[in-house]
C-alpha cells in the first residue's frame, strides 16, 4: 500500500496524466470509431427490435459507466476520508459531474428507446428508476461540493454522502425492484434470452471500451484543471494576505 | 448514561419551550394532506387508494423540514463544539438528538396519521398497519436526515440542499412504508413489508450515527 501512495503526489500526477492523455484520447477515438461503424452498420438488426436495437450501443456502455464512475466516487473518498489526501477529494469531485452526464445519456438513450419498443416515452420499470435515482444521487453529491466557500469541507461533506449513497444504491435498487414487482408485472422484453451474438457483442464491447477511455481522458484534463484552480486559489489568498 | 439523560433532557426542554416548531410542522403535514383532495378531487374511491402515498409522502416533507432543529441551532451558538469536544461519544450525542427528534417530531406525526387517514376515507382496518410502520419507519428518516443535517452545517441554501440529498435516501422507507398499508387494505401480507422497515431502521442505527458524526467533526473542525 506505501508505494502506491506516491501517486498521490499531486506533481506526480501532473506528468503522469500529460504523457497518458494522449493515449486514452487516441484509444478512445479509435476504440469509439470502429465499435460505432460496427455497432451502426455491419451489427445485423435485432429480430424483435429491429434497428432501434442500434441504440444499445451507446446505452449500455454508458449505464455501466454511470454505475462504474460512483463506485469510483465512493473509492476515492474512502481513501480521501482515510488517508486525506488531496488528489482523491479532486477525483471525486472530477467525476461527479461526468457520472451525472453519463446517467443522463442512459436515461434520454433508454427513453428514445422505449418510444418505439414500448411505445412511451418512461415506464416506472425498475432499472429505469434505479438509474433516475441514482441521477439524484449524482446531481445531490455535485450540490453538496459546491455548497460551502471552503472547498475542503465541501469535498469532505461530499466524500461521506458518496460513502452513505453507495452504501443505500443497493437497498434502493433492491427495494425499487421490490415496489416494481407489486405495482406492475413485468411487461418489459428481457433483453438476451439467447446468448448475445458475437457480431452484436464486439461493437459493445468496443464502445465499452471507449466510454472508459474517455471518461479517464475527461477525467483527467478535470483534474489537472482543479489542480490549477486549487494554485491559484492558493497564490490569490497569499497575496490577499499580504 | 447520565450524560445521555441530561442531554436527552435539555433537548426536551428545548423544544417543549420552542413549541410552535412541533406546532408548525403538524400544521404543515395536515394543510399539506389537506391539499390533495382539491388537487384531484373528493371521489371517495380516489382518495382510498392514494391515502397510504399521500400520508407518507407527506410525513416523510414534514419530518425533513423539521430537520433543521437537530444541530443547526447548537451549531449557530456553539454548543455543538462543546458536544463535541465533551466526554460523551458523538455518536452518542447523534443517536440521543435522533431520539428527542423523533419523540417532539415523529410522534406527534404518527399521532396525526390516522386523523388523517379518516379525511382520506382510508379503511379502518389498515390504522393499525398504518401506525406501526410509521412507528418502524420514522425513526429511519430521523437517522437518514440526521446525516444530511450534519453535512449541510454551513452550507449556502441548506434547506434545499438538505432535500436534494435526503429525498433519495428516503425512497426505500416510502417504498415499505406504503407497501404495508397498502398491503393492509388488501388483505395481503403486511409482515414482510414491516420486517424490511424493520431492518432499515437497524440498518440505519448502526451506520447513520458514525456518518452523521464523521460529518459533525468535519463541520465543526
Amino acid at each position: 500500500m506505501a508505494n502506491l501512495h506516491k501517486f498521490a503526489n499531486p506533481t506526480l500526477f501532473l506528468r503522469l496524466s500529460r504523457a497518458l492523455l494522449p493515449w486514452c484520447v487516441g484509444i478512445a477515438v479509435v476504440t469509439m470509431a470502429v465499435g460505432l461503424y460496427l455497432g451502426l452498420f455491419v451489427a445485423p438488426p435485432d429480430y424483435q427490435q429491429g434497428e432501434s436495437v442500434r441504440i444499445m450501443y451507446v446505452h449500455v456502455p454508458a449505464a455501466w459507466m454511470a454505475l462504474f464512475v460512483y463506485t469510483l466516487m465512493a473509492v476515492a473518498s474512502a481513501v480521501s476520508l482515510i488517508w486525506r489526501h488531496l488528489l482523491a477529494d479532486l477525483v471525486a469531485k472530477a467525476a461527479a459531474p461526468l457520472g451525472a452526464g453519463f446517467t443522463l445519456i442512459a436515461l434520454a438513450t433508454g427513453s428514445l428507446w422505449g418510444k418505439p419498443m414500448w411505445g412511451t416515452w418512461w415506464v416506472w420499470d425498475a432499472r429505469l428508476t434505479s438509474v433516475l435515482i441514482l441521477f439524484f444521487l449524482y446531481l445531490g453529491h455535485i450540490a453538496l461540493t459546491h455548497a460551502f466557500d471552503d472547498p475542503g469541507r465541501g469535498a469532505r461533506a461530499a466524500a461521506i454522502l458518496a460513502l452513505v449513497g453507495f452504501v443505500n444504491v443497493p437497498i434502493i435498487k433492491f427495494s425499487v425492484d421490490w415496489w416494481n414487482t407489486l405495482h406492475q408485472p413485468a411487461s418489459v422484453l428481457k433483453l438476451g434470452g439467447p446468448a448475445i451474438h458475437p457480431t452484436m457483442l464486439w461493437p459493445l464491447l468496443l464502445m465499452a471500451v471507449a466510454f472508459t477511455f474517455y471518461f479517464i481522458a475527461l477525467l483527467f484534463l478535470r483534474v489537472r484543471g482543479e489542480i490549477a484552480a486549487r494554485k491559484l486559489r492558493a497564490l490569490q489568498l497569499a497575496r490577499a494576505a499580504r | 448514561m447520565t450524560g445521555v439523560l441530561v442531554l436527552l433532557r435539555r433537548e426536551l426542554r428545548l423544544a417543549l419551550r420552542q413549541w410552535g416548531d412541533v406546532a408548525m410542522v403538524l400544521s404543515f403535514f395536515v394543510i399539506t394532506v389537506v391539499l390533495f383532495p382539491f388537487g384531484i378531487g373528493p371521489e371517495p374511491n380516489i382518495l382510498t387508494r392514494i391515502s397510504p402515498g399521500i400520508i407518507w409522502v407527506t410525513a416523510l416533507l414534514a419530518s425533513m423540514l423539521s430537520l433543521d432543529r437537530l444541530f443547526l441551532a447548537d451549531y449557530e451558538d456553539g454548543s455543538l463544539d462543546l458536544l463535541v469536544a465533551g466526554p460523551l461519544p458523538l455518536m452518542l450525542v447523534v443517536l440521543t438528538k435522533c431520539a428527542a427528534h423523533w419523540l417532539t417530531t415523529g410522534l406527534p406525526l404518527i399521532a396525526a396519521a390516522p386523523l388523517l387517514a379518516v379525511l382520506l376515507n382510508m379503511d379502518a382496518a389498515a390504522f393499525p398497519v398504518l401506525i406501526v410502520a410509521m412507528a418502524l419507519g420514522m425513526p429511519t428518516l430521523t437517522l437518514l436526515g440526521a446525516v444530511g443535517a450534519a453535512l449541510t452545517l454551513g452550507a449556502r441554501r441548506g434547506g434545499v440542499l438538505l432535500s436534494l440529498l435526503l429525498l433519495p435516501l428516503y425512497i426505500p422507507v416510502l417504498i415499505f412504508g406504503v407497501g404495508a398499508v397498502d398491503a393492509a387494505l388488501g388483505e395481503l401480507a403486511v409482515r414482510p413489508h414491516l420486517l424490511f422497515l424493520g431492518a432499515l431502521f437497524l440498518f440505519a442505527l448502526v451506520l447513520a450515527p458514525w456518518a452523521s458524526a464523521a460529518a459533525l467533526r468535519e463541520a465543526v473542525a
